[in-house]
């Protein structure tokens, strides 16, 4: 029977097999403490296969537990690992460092969401953006009728939809937004993407109220398809294509 | 006002300015540019009624493009309902200044007030 | 700013990590303050001339200059740039050649990050750059 510590020896990376020795840099801020954000620098030894998450918790094991880091699945469907790596937003657990091209790693916590500790960040207004566009199907008919099955769609009405499914609200897309850079009111690329996903859904009734919602001073319009959402969503969700179908709904071209 | 009816004023102002200032432009070049800009030349322009009338409607258009895409930025840059309504109330202000400083040259001018 | 971690200006600008859009995204602004400012000068600039023949005459002397003439082009310059990127956003906006959705496969290329947006881009940058050198020409040939 394995012992815990077994566990633990097991997974520890192995200096002799490594192939390669990095920096990692992390941003340590404490708000509660701290004044500035000062970076830490660790030598690691990692692998071709070695992630930035497993580099970041290799030194949290072996040289410092207090670092603060969010993670869950280690593969890119929980959407916790969120941060900016060698400056642009990417999922620590989805980027491994052979393919950043650089000795030194350098992640910082999110830019655009507030601080809780170190890497870790408040996502509280990303929910709540995210829970005012109604994320949900609308309908007058809740229940299906007793003589009637499933409400059927045809393939090509899912397609319509099924990209911006995929949204795991990691948070990336509204950490690389120029908007979300300086207004703090903007709803950002996440909650609009999502809420094309709900208005292309031929299930749903609740278009309108959508619409109405992010047609505000600091809704959709303050969306300039500068696209780095999409370029930095770790599913492939295209948040600013979302958007501009969104918006032309409301000009009337779709 | 939605936001949704000022945007579309603001593309509409910027599709309907691209084909007036390219008017305008052309308007320089096809006189020669120096020549266009000499006295006589642009008393003659602001006289003539349909072009006094297309400059009017080019300023209308890119003031309010211009100040509505100032709000824009401005809104983004800072968040808070006094400052956004100051914003809001001075890029129309602003816009209506300039609108106002611009149609009394081309009025006076096209009047011979001068 | 600090407590929001926002990126600030700094962050919206940010013209090296996005790729050419985000680079369109700020010359954007950039010409559409620079015209504004353009236009607000050129009101009043024009409006010299209820001052008569010698007070439209001043002012012009201030424009027949290099240092005018290198201005009016970058203004020539800012107009192109801000007109065809303009249009090339305003059809995004309205979602043409954006895409369309569809299953995503790894590694994941945005559609609406294509070759057509990316073309208009540069388009924009090229005419910018003849219409400037077309009025250079204009203007430091008479």
């Amino acid at each position: 029977m394995a012992h815990v510590s077994d566990l633990a020896e097991e997974k520890t990376t192995s200096v002799l097999s490594s192939s390669k020795i990095v920096t990692l840099r992390i941003a340590r801020y404490n708000p509660n403490v701290d004044s500035t954000t000062k970076f830490a620098e660790y030598k690691v030894p990692v692998e071709k296969w070695t992630t930035v998450l497993d580099v970041i918790l290799d030194v949290k094991k072996h040289f410092d537990h207090s670092i603060a880091v969010r993670y869950s699945c280690r593969q890119a469907t929980c959407g916790s690992c969120g941060m900016i790596i060698n400056g642009r937003p990417r999922l620590a657990c989805f980027t491994k460092v052979s393919e950043l091209d650089s000795d030194v790693i350098t992640v910082q916590p999110m830019h655009n969401f507030p601080i809780i500790r170190d890497l870790a960040v408040k996502f509280e207004r990303l929910f709540e953006s995210h829970q005012k566009i109604k994320p949900y199907i609308i309908r007058e008919d809740t229940e299906p009728a007793l003589d009637t099955r499933d409400i059927l769609q045809t393939p090509e009405e899912l397609e319509e939809f099924i990209q911006f499914s995929n949204c795991i609200k990691c948070g990336l897309c509204n950490s690389a937004c120029p908007t979300m850079a300086t207004d703090s009111s903007f709803v950002g690329p996440q909650a609009l993407a999502q809420a094309y996903r709900y208005v292309a859904d031929s299930r749903d009734n609740g278009k309108n109220s959508r619409l109405k919602i992010i047609d505000d001073s600091h809704g959709i319009w303050r969306c300039h398809f500068a696209g780095s959402c999409s370029q930095v969503c770790p599913k492939g969700v295209d948040p600013a294509m979302g958007i501009q179908l969104l918006r032309g709904y409301m000009l009337g071209f779709s | 006002m939605k936001e949704s009816h000022i945007m579309k004023i603001h593309y509409g102002t910027a599709l309907a300015a691209v084909g007036l200032v390219a008017v305008h432009i052309l308007m320089r070049l096809t006189q020669g540019f120096a020549q266009s800009l000499e006295y006589e030349s642009v008393i003659a322009n602001y006289r003539f009624l349909p072009y006094a009338g297309l400059l009017e409607i080019i300023l209308i258009l890119l003031s309010i493009h211009g100040f509505n895409g100032l709000r824009v930025i401005l809104l983004e840059l800072k968040q808070g309902r006094r400052y956004e309504k100051a914003v809001s109330y001075g890029c129309v202000a602003g816009m209506i200044g300039l609108i106002g400083y611009g149609t009394r040259t081309i009025v006076m001018t096209n009047m011979g007030m001068i | 700013m600090k407590d929001e971690n926002k990126e600030g200006i700094g962050g919206m600008a940010n013209p090296g990590r996005y790729g050419i859009e985000r680079i369109a995204y700020w010359l954007m602004r950039l010409t559409g303050l620079g015209l504004l400012g353009y236009f607000i000068a050129h009101i009043y600039e024009t409006s010299s001339i209820l001052q008569g023949k010698m007070g439209w005459d001043e002012f012009l002397e201030l424009t027949q200059t290099t240092e005018g003439h290198l201005f009016l082009t970058l203004v020539i310059g800012m107009c192109v740039f801000h007109t065809v990127n303009g249009i090339r956003i305003m059809l995004g906006h309205g979602g043409v050649g954006v895409g369309k959705p569809g299953r995503p496969d790894y590694p994941y290329t945005p559609a609406s990050q294509n070759a057509r947006h990316k073309i208009g881009i540069y388009t924009a940058i090229v005419l910018a750059a003849i219409a400037m050198m077309y009025g250079m020409a204009v203007m430091f040939g008479e």
